[in-house]
């Protein structure tokens, strides 16, 4: 017999992994100065992995300042997207690198 | 303008023409020196500039150049490590060294908003340079394809260079 208090615990626990069980993880690659896909589709709470094949670091920058993520040389760098709306990003160290983030609520 | 463009202009047939002094198309470990060398010269520009602007644009391009020359060099040295070339030195390379050397020597007697000028301007004109040269003699006479292929990612990494140094320069008049 489970004591009473457990209850809403364990609610909330199956309610948590059946919200992450929604959650995709979408990858983004960047490769010789290129983002691709140059545009993305996701939704609040996906998380983006970020996947620097280059030599060089780069950054996603967000130009609406929403986040500004680093990504060290052959690293992968993820982010947990909380807000929705069109984001356009960046790296702020070869702004020729540009894409798009299309996030749903 | 004219003093740039000329310096430009300079510097791109100092380095085509001392390429093409050799009269046979330079090795694969030349190229390599020669790669390298030009990274070199950029890191020390850009450290004499880090110690002696205040200005945030051009400190900014300066780091950018330390970290991104650092990072094709790095990965220069790895592949003639394991391809087992020995990098040879070569007129190109002594050429560009020498230039160099007088140019920190020229850019270490200015001060303030004359030397952030006078240091941009001459990374506008010396990436055109490396550029050209890349794109002209060092890309198409790489016969390893691990090196053309690092060429070619230091070619568009330096074309992002010379656009950021354009932005700077213009920004400074």
């Amino acid at each position: 017999m489970m004591p009473r208090w457990i209850v809403p615990i364990v609610a909330a626990l199956t309610l948590a992994m059946s919200v992450s069980a929604h959650a995709a993880t979408i990858q983004i690659t960047m490769e010789n100065l290129v983002i691709s896909p140059a545009e993305t589709s996701a939704k609040v709470g996906d998380t983006i992995e970020w996947i620097n094949k280059d030599i060089f670091v780069h950054t996603a920058t967000a130009r609406n300042g929403d986040w500004d993520v680093t990504m060290p040389p052959k690293k992968t760098v993820t982010l947990v997207l909380k807000k929705a709306g069109t984001v356009e990003y960046y790296c702020r160290f070869h702004p020729n690198m540009k894409a798009t983030l299309v996030i749903a609520p | 303008m004219f003093v740039r463009l000329s310096a430009a202009i300079a510097a791109v047939s100092l380095l085509s023409s001392a390429a093409l002094a050799q009269g046979a198309k330079p090795t694969d470990p030349q190229i390599a020196h020669i790669a390298y060398t030009a990274g070199v010269i950029d890191i020390a520009a850009a450290k004499q500039a880090l110690s002696k602007t205040s200005n945030k644009d051009v400190k900014a391009f300066a780091e950018d150049m330390v970290r991104d020359h650092e990072a094709v060099n790095k990965q220069a040295l790895d592949l003639v490590k394991k391809l087992k070339v020995t990098p040879e030195d070569n007129d190109t390379s002594k050429t560009l060294s020498k230039n160099a050397a007088a140019k920190l020597a020229e850019l270490a007697k200015l001060k303030g908003a004359e030397f952030d000028k006078a240091y941009v301007a001459n990374e506008v004109a010396y990436h055109k340079a490396v550029d050209s040269a890349l794109e002209t003699t060092l890309i198409p006479n790489a016969n390893n394809a691990e090196l053309k292929s690092l060429l070619q990612t230091g070619l568009k990494i330096f074309q992002g260079h010379e656009q950021h140094a354009e932005h700077v320069a213009a920004a400074l008049k």
